[in-house]
């Protein structure tokens, strides 16, 4: 260790200084909490406290530490690696790989025991089945809001949009709907569909088609729904065909009718899966 | 084994003894034969544990003297405060989605049906003192723990520092880059706010787009069909007990090779390939290090307390039939979601078997360009037909091929990143988000390509420059000779000496 010197106790005053700081940031940190907290002032007496040690040990290692560069040899390339070991350890090898029998019938054993381990993995969750092909919907459930109570049509204006559920299930992940209400003629459904859009209400599945996010926005003047997470669009007009962004199948349609005190029931489930796509989709 | 006393002249706090050294003691020679306090503890444990003649050879380790040396150990900090702060929240947070009505301070969902584990970081940031500088410093942490990773990386690429002998740490750096962003992703999904529970739809979405098995581990990993009860326990085993577990034993092999195959280093006075110039690790390194450590934990404190992130009770609670706009992830995982955004709405069915239109930027081209990166090495020594060891590293002039196709990389990072807020960008741009999103189609596809020319010629353009100069006599690099001061004033020459 250097020798003192007017500019090392300098510097050793100024390390001292530092550690000082931290130590009174430190004691003012727990005053502070004490007397009832405040999460920005712990935060700059805790930060200081941590920067006052660190300056100081920086400061000490710059300044009176010994910044000499040393230089260290390597070891020779040839010195890392030993051939000779290398082919001592192939020998040993030998005595293994020679019983090529007991080689493949312990890999068999291996095989086995890699397939009864499979079990407790596969008891970690239910066989996907016929789980993403259908939602709680079914023909004659009438449609409820989140309060559990049934959407009437003559809560919605025309333009105007509701998130409904099936009724029993309110806030359904895979049955949550859109109810939308346009002008009768202006929707283009096709022929077959145009019974389940009585009076210009249409039902869509909420769940976007590309990555299953709750299609949450309504262009009402434009009758486009945009799911906000990637912007997958979709029109309302044309039986909820995707027009722009990552999504490449139309929302499901939900078939609907009016009773006669305005409620809206189910004429079926979905007619195809809702949410994001899997390789079997197409298998419904 | 006998250790007897050192030679009075060998004592001191153990720093090599440079070769001109001859400070006086000032400890008079009669009084330096009675072993100090501080040797007695030593000697205490060197007589039962026999580590001083390792720990003397380890504390002369040298480490190279360079501040891009330090960005590995900055992640490793943040870790290291990651650790300390993520304990704390543990004991706190609840990892149950089973539904209870939030009865606290925050006015606005008073009565609100929200998860056990929403209410329970509502209770730590509202209730607990210091709870919420405590998440805030994990928070931001973890940001900047995948910052420095990448900012190692990116030294470590552009400097060739991944070459024989090196490419198995390498391997393991990448592992633990994968593990971070594991941490990263399921530490997000806790909270079980609005924005984590969207985020889990999309990671669920992505596993659910990949042929044949898709549909089994979405349903095996989330316990059932999207959303379950269950899936916080388990993403809490992972983000606290697995991953962690495999972090700190892979950044101990990452250390450990390390220290086998000793520091490259820059080309420099006194560097070569057969040896490290630098400071040893005890007294120079440690000290540095050990401030280090503490400027990055006052940092991470300040910016935590200071500036919000992940206002929970903002976003509200997740219910699975709203999402909000606008809606970014952390920085890390942004390079996904704009892949995800900028996607094709394209969705084959071969031969039965249908490709979802997230397969192909959520799992494929992710998959692509991490396994280019992680195979990068052996790439590279194919190309070059170079095999040998290096331990000096290359400026990035000197090797266009290696530094174009990384630039290269960083543009197609920093597009897709870009491109997962295009719902920012068109709103300050005034622009249609449609029109924003075709921009990043081309530009994803223009942008490599151009970055990958300019950047090859520009580095050529130097290295060639360089050559000539080399050649014609032309010096431009100063004659290096590394003067050394010693203690007593006199200097040497390292370059000669060595």
């Amino acid at each position: 260790m250097s020798q003192s010197t007017p500019e090392t106790s300098r510097v050793e005053r100024r390390i001292a200084l530092s550690f000082g700081i931290s130590m009174i940031a430190g004691f003012a940190l727990l005053a502070v909490y004490l007397s009832g907290g405040q999460t920005q002032l712990e935060a700059i007496l805790l930060a200081v406290s941590l920067g006052g040690i660190g300056v100081g040990i920086i400061l000490w290692s710059q300044r009176l530490l010994p910044t000499e560069l040393h230089v260290e040899q390597r070891h020779p390339a040839a010195e890392v690696g030993n051939p000779e070991a290398v082919r001592e350890i192939v020998a040993e090898e030998g005595a293994i790989t020679r019983r090529s029998l007991l080689i493949r019938a312990l890999g068999g054993a291996f095989a086995g025991l890699a397939a009864a381990l499979a079990i407790p993995v596969l008891s970690l969750g239910p066989a996907p089945g016929r789980s993403l092909f259908h939602t709680p919907w079914r023909s004659g459930l009438r449609m409820v809001g989140l309060d559990g109570k049934p959407i009437k049509a003559g809560d919605v204006p025309v333009g105007g949009i509701v998130t409904g559920f099936p009724e029993g299930v309110p806030g359904s992940a895979d049955g949550q709907a859109l109810l939308i209400r346009v002008e009768p003629g202006l929707l283009r459904l096709a022929a077959d569909r145009m019974a389940w859009a009585p009076d210009g209400y249409v039902a869509y599945s909420k769940l976007c088609t590309h990555a299953g996010c709750p299609v949450g926005l309504y262009r009402s003047l434009e009758h486009r729904l945009i799911c906000p997470c990637h912007q997958s669009t979709f029109d309302v007009l044309d039986g909820a065909q995707p027009v722009f962004g990552p999504a490449a199948r139309p929302l499901p349609q939900l078939p609907i009718r009016i009773e006669a005190d305005g409620t809206i029931v189910a004429l079926s489930d979905f007619t195809e899966p809702v949410g994001p796509a899997f390789w079997n989709i197409h298998d419904g | 084994m006998a250790d007897g006393q050192q030679p009075a002249g060998a004592s001191g706090p153990g720093a090599p003894v440079p070769a001109e050294s001859n400070a006086p003691e000032r400890v008079p020679a009669t009084e330096s034969e009675r072993p100090t306090e501080l040797e007695r503890v030593v000697s205490w444990f060197d007589t039962r544990l026999g580590l001083a003649t390792t720990a003397r050879v380890a504390m002369r380790k040298v480490f190279p003297d360079h501040w891009s040396f330090l960005l590995g150990e900055v992640a490793l900090f943040a870790f290291v405060i990651l650790v300390l702060t993520g304990t704390y929240l543990t004991l706190f947070y609840t990892p149950d989605g089973r539904q209870v009505t939030y009865q606290g301070p925050y006015q606005t969902l008073q009565g609100a049906s929200v998860s056990a584990a929403y209410a329970s970081v509502m209770r730590l940031s509202f209730e607990v003192e210091a709870g919420l500088l405590m998440r805030q410093v994990h928070h931001w942490t973890a940001l900047v723990f995948l910052g420095a990773i990448a900012a190692h990386l990116a030294r470590i690429f552009f400097t060739g520092a991944f070459r024989r002998p090196r490419e198995v740490n390498y391997l393991v750096g990448i592992g633990l880059l994968l593990l971070a962003l594991g941490e990263g992703i399921t530490g997000y999904s806790l909270p079980d706010d609005l924005l984590s529970g969207t985020g889990l739809r999309i990671i669920d979405s992505v596993i659910l787009s990949v042929p044949f098995v898709g549909p089994w581990v979405a349903s095996l990993f989330f316990g059932g069909t999207f959303p379950t009860v269950g899936i916080l326990s388990r993403l809490f085993v992972f983000h606290v007990m697995l991953l962690p577990g495999l972090l700190i034993g892979g950044v101990t092999v990452h250390l450990l090779v390390l220290w086998l195959q000793k520091h490259t280093q820059y080309r420099g006075p006194g560097a070569r390939e057969g040896n490290v110039v630098g400071l040893p690790f005890w007294p120079g390194q440690v000290f540095r290090s050990a401030g280090l450590f503490f400027l990055t934990a006052a940092v991470m404190t300040l910016v935590a307390g200071l500036i919000q992130i992940n206002p929970v009770w903002l976003y509200g609670p997740y219910v699975p039939y709203v999402a909000t706009v606008p809606a970014q992830p952390d920085w890390y995982v942004g390079w996904l979601e704009g892949a995800l955004r900028l996607g094709l709405p394209i969705e084959p069915t071969i031969l039965g078997v249908t490709i979802p239109s997230p397969f192909v930027p959520g799992v494929l081209i992710p998959g692509i360009l991490v396994g280019i990166l992680a195979l990068w090495p052996f790439l590279e020594a194919r190309l070059t037909h170079d095999r040998a060891e290096h331990n000096l590293l290359d400026p990035p002039w000197r090797t266009p091929i290696r530094t174009a196709t990384g630039a290269a990389g960083v543009a197609v990072f920093l597009l897709l990143t870009l491109a997962g807020g295009n719902d920012v960008l068109a709103v300050m741009l005034d622009m249609p988000v449609e029109s924003v999103t075709m921009a990043f189609r081309v530009l994803l596809i223009v942008a490599p390509v151009v970055t990958w020319l300019v950047v090859y010629r520009m580095a050529r353009d130097v290295r060639d420059g360089y050559e000539r100069r080399a050649r014609t006599g032309t010096k431009p690099e100063p004659p290096a000779v590394l003067l050394v001061r010693g203690a007593s004033g006199g200097f040497r020459d390292m370059e000669n000496e060595s």
